[in-house]
């Protein structure tokens, strides 16, 4: 870093280094007190968070019946036994790009959305948010609202102040543990886990995780909040991209609310009374226009409309509203003295959102050829899959009548349950080369039969014999291909026969 | 070369009196929460070089007195009682009944698989494949002393020439040229002899000649068309698999002075659990008869 420019006065030096022309490089934390709100969005806010943190608590506990043997939660990531359980569904770890791919999903269907409605995904559905809400109502009951907490902290730490803090630090740490325990449950059976962790029988990564996000819950929603959405989160740093003038945003219908000041004919609809930033949970001015930490939650629209209602003003100064219906606007009433008949212009102009462009539509593409992918990937999933690995210790051995013979391992991967299957085991190959399967039963035509195991894996090993004077080249490509009782051909695998060098 | 230390009146820090063309690096302190973390470090360090064995030094232990090597005992004791149960009941079964039996089959092969890689694999290669010069190969249908579960638990536990009262596997073949039985004309002709049980003879009158020395010196442990005998452990000479070479020079070099392989036994250095299921194991490498 270049120290100090030169040219600068002499005796600056051993002054006091920052004075407030220069400009700081960090912000000092300013902690937050949003008001409590009631209005259409935030009886949508309450809606959402009440289905997704009942769903979040609740699915753990849902039983799935899958049989004798098999775990019967609905949603289990059974990490000892390798198996991923959701309702009808069963994947093995092999399989873990379903996973994948529904996260593609997800990150495309959030870049749709977003291009759409803006950021409703951090307003109203994204965890951060959705905790943040939950403690911040939890800490509203216990403190009171934001005037009440502010001077809470403020005044003096009697024993008045210790007593909430107490009590709301408690709550917020029994809510905390209450979704670090759920976490757990979607790896664990849940009510054994429970027992467990209540009688100190689980085992140490069990407690450690519970641990770990009991903390991260009680930290993020508790003391970072904005702050994660603000510094850490990478999303509001590139959604800008996914946002057009065609997106609705909260935004401040400037044209109608400047200037401020006195409700009165000199002045346009906004009366400064900062109800909207009371409310903020970022705690940021909207009236400022589009900035990156507004999460886009609506909150101040409600508490506008609140104020609007009381003066008798038509709502909606603060509105989910696109760029471009604000630009025409502000066009239209352009050195219009403030009043009704600007209210009426700037309305008047405004279009319904496009939702169809090119934008939008890439989007939907993308996501219906992912899906498309997904779908046919899951509708092709194989039950049943060979792998044939050829023994490469030795690579062939000779016999004493000069013949040739190469060991394989045949593995048998049943994805299904119910009936064991017999499979003959045919090889396909030079007239001359002759399979036997070790410990496998015979068919009637003398072929080998090996067998399934209900959801997972036999082994088998396979000597498949060069007789002398077959003369075979030093590699020679073989497929082991298994039949049904009916001799239709199920499966089929590739591998190759070695031999000396001739 | 410090020269003249300033402070910047930016962020307040001094310089380090360092200047590369007009550019000045500034003194900038870690960040506390950096330097308080190395502090617990250090600190760790040093109540981790007292209580465990942390100097270079041989016998060195901390004042818990806890060694790796101390804890190991402990450890593999706990592993031997958890297999116990499998372990009582592969001692007792034979190595027949192990392999039709499933699930002590699956035991004894993971089992057998271990103890081969640590005790066989050495000589006998990876895969039993075996090795030049001596080391038989386990994978193939041609067996010295028995391929069938008895034989070769009874070659792992008493090994090969290694010393046993058991005579069975101590038999050596003479050197006959060493000891002087044959000269050097006549060993030519044996070999070539061997050589015809292939139907490899260069010199068919050698192969003659050699045929009468042969039945009167080899015939009596290697057969008359040297098809073998596994009860003395003289190997076939009438295949294509040659443990010391199936050229005409080795063969008149196994005539001349003899070979002698050595296995150790392991009876005494593995417990009756574990050569019962390196029997299973290797009997299922592919030449189990």
């Amino acid at each position: 870093m270049n120290a100090l420019a030169p040219g600068k006065p002499p005796g600056k030096e051993s002054g006091v280094s920052s004075t407030s022309s220069e400009p700081s490089l960090y912000a000092k934390h300013q902690k937050v007190y949003p008001r409590a709100v009631s209005g259409p969005v935030r009886r949508v806010k309450w809606a959402v968070l009440a289905v997704l943190l009942s769903l979040y608590y609740v699915v753990p506990w849902i039983r799935w019946d899958r049989g004798e043997g098999v775990p019967d939660q609905a949603v289990l990531v059974d990490m000892a036994h390798a198996r991923l359980f959701f309702f009808w569904f069963e994947i093995w770890p092999q399989e873990v790009y379903f996973l994948t791919g529904l996260l593609v999903l997800g990150a495309i269907g959030l870049f749709a959305v977003t291009s759409l409605f803006g950021r409703i995904w951090c307003g109203f559905t994204c965890p951060q948010t959705v905790w943040t809400d939950l403690f911040m109502w939890v800490e509203r009951r216990i403190e009171g609202d934001r005037n009440a907490r502010m001077k809470l902290d403020h005044g003096p730490r009697d024993a008045r102040w210790w007593r909430l803090k107490l009590v709301k630090h408690a709550a917020w740490l029994a809510i905390a543990m209450a979704t670090g325990g759920a976490w757990i449950m979607y790896f664990n059976d849940a009510p054994t886990v429970t027992v467990d962790i209540l009688t100190g029988r689980a085992s140490l990564a069990v407690y450690g995780f519970f641990a770990l996000f009991t903390a991260t819950t009680y930290v993020l929603a508790g003391a970072a909040r904005e702050q994660v959405c603000t510094y850490m989160c990478p999303w509001p740093r590139f959604q800008g991209a996914m946002l057009d003038e065609n997106s609705l945003v909260v935004t401040y219908r400037d044209w109608r609310g400047e200037p401020r000041g006195k409700p009165d004919a000199a002045h346009g609809d906004c009366v400064d009374c900062k109800a909207c930033v009371h409310v903020c949970p970022t705690g940021i001015d909207i009236r400022d226009g589009q900035q990156l930490e507004c999460i886009g939650c609506g909150l101040c629209v409600d508490a506008c409309d609140d104020v609007m209602a009381k003066l008798g003003r038509e709502k909606g100064l603060i509105a989910f509203e696109t760029l471009k219906n604000l630009a025409a606007s502000q066009a239209a009433t352009r050195g219009m003295a403030p009043g009704p008949e600007r209210l009426a212009a700037g309305m008047a102009v405004r279009r319904p959102q496009k939702v169809i462009r090119p934008r939008t539509l890439v989007y939907a593409g993308v996501l219906s050829a992912v899906l498309l992918v997904m779908l046919g990937a899951w509708l092709m999933r194989e039950t049943l899959t060979l792998s044939v690995q050829r023994d490469r210790a030795p690579l062939y051995v000779t016999l004493s009548d000069g013949g040739i013979r190469n060991g394989y391992t045949l593995k048998l991967a049943n994805k299904g349950r119910g009936a064991t299957l017999h499979l003959a085991v045919a090889l396909e190959g030079p007239q001359g080369l002759r399979l036997t399967v070790q410990d496998a039963e015979q068919d009637a035509a003398g072929r080998p039969v090996i067998t399934t195991r209900d959801d997972g894996i036999t082994q088998w090993r396979a000597l498949v014999t060069a007789p002398a004077g077959l003369n075979l080249p030093e590699s020679t490509p073989i497929t082991f291909r298994l039949l049904d009782a009916q001799g239709r051909s199920v499966l089929a695998q590739q591998s190759s026969f070695l031999g000396p060098r001739r | 070369m410090p020269t003249k230390i300033e402070k910047d009146s930016l962020s307040g820090q001094n310089t380090t009196g360092h200047e590369w063309d007009g550019l000045k690096e500034l003194n900038t302190p870690l960040p506390k929460w950096w330097l308080y973390t190395f502090y617990a470090t250090v600190l760790f360090s040093l109540v981790w070089v007292v209580l465990y064995p942390a100097l270079p030094i041989t016998g060195a232990t901390g004042l818990t007195g806890w060694t790796a090597r101390g804890a190991l005992p402990a450890q593999l004791e706990q592993s031997r009682a958890r297999m116990e149960p499998m372990l009582a009941r592969i001692r007792a079964a034979t190595p027949e009944q192990i392999a039709a039996d499933p699930e002590l089959r699956a035991f004894a092969m993971a089992g057998g698989r271990v103890a081969f890689a640590n005790n066989c694999a050495g000589c006998h290669g990876a895969g039993g494949q075996g090795a030049a010069g001596g080391f038989p190969s386990l994978a193939d249908d041609d067996w010295i002393y028995g391929g069938s579960f008895e034989a070769i638990h009874h070659t792992i536990s008493h090994g090969v020439r290694a010393g046993e009262s058991d005579e069975e596997r101590g038999i050596a073949m003479p050197a006959y040229l060493a000891t002087q039985m044959l000269t050097l004309a006549q060993i030519n002709d044996v070999a070539e002899h061997v050589l015809s049980l292939t139907d490899r003879a260069t010199d068919r009158a050698a192969a003659q000649r050699g045929a009468e020395l042969f039945a009167e010196n080899c015939a009596s442990c290697h057969g008359e068309r040297g098809e073998g005998n596994r009860d003395m452990g003289a190997p076939r000479l009438n295949d294509r698999i040659w443990l010391y070479g199936g050229d005409k020079a080795s063969i008149v070099r196994s005539i001349s002075y003899s070979r002698a392989g050595v296995m150790p036994s392991w009876r005494g250095r593995l417990d009756p659990a574990t050569i019962n299921m390196l029997t299973v194991y290797v009997h299922a490498l592919g030449g189990g008869e």
